[in-house]
């Protein structure tokens, strides 16, 4: 009786978005008196950071600073219309129609500046903290607020812009059953380190290391919280939560958070991550974003690691220590993949 | 027939009426309106609820209301004095420690009792002290090291 130690890999080749009818986003940027900018989006923020990163998308391309845009969610009943926060489609798809909006209302801002500052609005550059300048006449200069403001007051225009991103519907093939689900894809590989006793069929996460490819980083401190969060929810997949314990057979699932089993901070292993990256060409300002692809791969990692430990192939979901157990016995016993003194 | 109960929260003497079993969960979110106590499972098993009853962490949603009578209770609404967050909220947000925020208030009361009591705590503490509290989204790292800065931070709070 004894604890075993494995190691185990997976990699992923993710889909950005998703391709049932075509995937399209929406949304609408609009400057308010004070030289303020709202986003209107029906692309929820679910905690992952959808609000930071169109916030981020928006003052980049109008040119101002990140303080004044306001991203509003909160109605998906009256706001532009978005497939939704789901298929680890919202910094693409949500971020590009925030891009296309911004760049339309930039646009109108610069046409109203311009002719505050009687110049062509092809010779307006902005500053990123308020100001729009004339190129190379650095004392020619016009507020944000001060813009705004005429547009509203005096020239009676609107400061707006509409977006929408849509990748197209793209048929399967009768012949070949081809199709291309997605304009760009994701990229992850993790090693799990794991140790498995065999006499209670306990599997413990030892450390996870990782590296993920996900187009531009676009917050960097969001993007490494939602890989760390990400790999927990992975490890709980692998080894802990399941409404179906028995499936297909419904009964003996746990219904409260007493039955259904989570790992705790006391159950949580050291991972490094190595965020690599390569902008995607048609992601707003390279990004494509981790979604889904965070908890994934840590699943397959973490059953070739129990293989390599004990020689058993897990390959029902979760892996709890019965499980483990049954395969261990029916096995007659474990049998270490690796040789000794690795 | 309700039953009136005194307590002080955050300080403030306050007063509500309760049905015999109500807890303190309900007394505080639909009785004084102090919803930052988040409902989450109604059995104890997610922390969600936790305030601090008389210096200790406590389960708001399976504490009797009426066994608050005359206690000094502490919920997330109080830490804050004027513009000025608690350490443990400055910590928690140089830290990225929420994602949706729903745990958030039932942590960061878990940790102020641990703080309360031990004002450097080890790894091992702070992990001890949250864990009956149940994340969704951080995988704990976070929250672990926003509670370590907060007790290393120099400020007094």
């Amino acid at each position: 009786m004894s604890r075993h130690r494995g190691r185990g890999m997976a990699s992923i080749n993710y889909p950005i978005g998703m391709n049932l009818g075509g995937d399209p986003s929406q949304a609408l940027v609009h400057s308010n008196p004070s030289g303020k900018f709202t986003v209107a989006l029906s692309s929820i923020d679910l905690g992952q950071g959808m609000k930071q990163v169109t916030r981020q998308i928006c003052a980049e391309t109008l040119g101002i600073p990140i303080e004044d845009v306001f991203v509003d969610t909160a109605d998906s009943d009256t706001g532009p219309h978005c497939m939704g926060s789901f298929a680890s489609r919202g910094t693409h798809r949500a971020g590009n129609a925030v891009l296309a909006a911004a760049r339309e209302a930039r646009g109108v801002l610069l046409e109203a500046a311009a002719e505050e500052l009687e110049v062509d609005p092809g010779d307006l550059e902005t500053d990123g903290r308020g100001t729009i300048r004339v190129r190379g006449a650095p004392g020619k200069s016009i507020t944000v607020k001060e813009a705004a403001q005429a547009g509203q007051f005096k020239q009676g225009r609107t400061i707006a812009g509409r977006g929408i991103f849509l990748v197209p519907l793209s048929p399967v093939d009768p012949e070949t059953g081809e199709m291309s689900p997605a304009t760009c894809y994701a990229h992850a590989a993790m090693v799990a380190e794991v140790e498995v006793d065999d006499e209670t069929g306990v599997v413990t996460v030892v450390r996870l290391d990782s590296a993920y490819e996900l187009g531009r980083a676009l917050n960097p401190r969001m993007v490494e919280q939602q890989l760390v969060g990400g790999a927990w929810m992975g490890v709980s997949h692998a080894l802990y939560e399941t409404p179906e314990p028995y499936y297909p057979d419904p009964k003996a699932g746990g219904r409260d958070f007493v039955e259904y089993l989570m790992p705790g901070p006391g159950d949580i292993a050291p991972h490094d991550i190595a965020v690599l990256e390569r902008p995607a060409p048609d992601g707003p300002y390279g990004g494509k974003g981790p979604g889904e692809m965070c908890a994934n791969p840590v699943i397959p990692a973490v059953a070739n690691a129990i293989f390599d430990a004990v020689g058993v192939r897990m390959d029902t979901l979760p892996i709890t220590p019965e499980k483990v157990l049954r395969a261990l016995k029916a096995q007659g016993g474990a049998r270490p993949q690796h040789r000794a003194g690795r | 027939m309700k039953t009136p109960v005194q307590f002080r929260l955050n300080d403030q003497p306050v007063a509500v009426f309760v049905d015999g079993g109500d807890n303190l969960l309900t007394a505080l979110r639909d009785g004084v309106g102090d919803v930052t106590p988040k409902f989450g499972c109604g059995q104890g098993a997610c922390g969600a609820c936790t305030v601090i009853v008389e210096g200790e962490p406590r389960l708001a949603c399976i504490t009797l209301a009426e066994a608050c009578e005359g206690a000094r209770v502490e919920t997330l609404a109080g830490l804050r004095r004027g513009p000025d967050l608690h350490p443990l909220q400055s910590a928690f947000m140089e830290h990225f420690a929420a994602q949706c925020g729903f745990c958030t208030p039932g942590m960061i009361m878990a940790a102020k009792a641990l703080l309360d009591r031990n004002p450097r705590p080890s790894r091992e503490e702070v992990v001890e002290a949250i864990a009956g509290n149940i994340c969704r989204c951080t995988g704990y790292e976070p929250i672990i090291e926003a509670i370590l800065a907060a007790a290393a931070s120099a400020r007094r709070y």
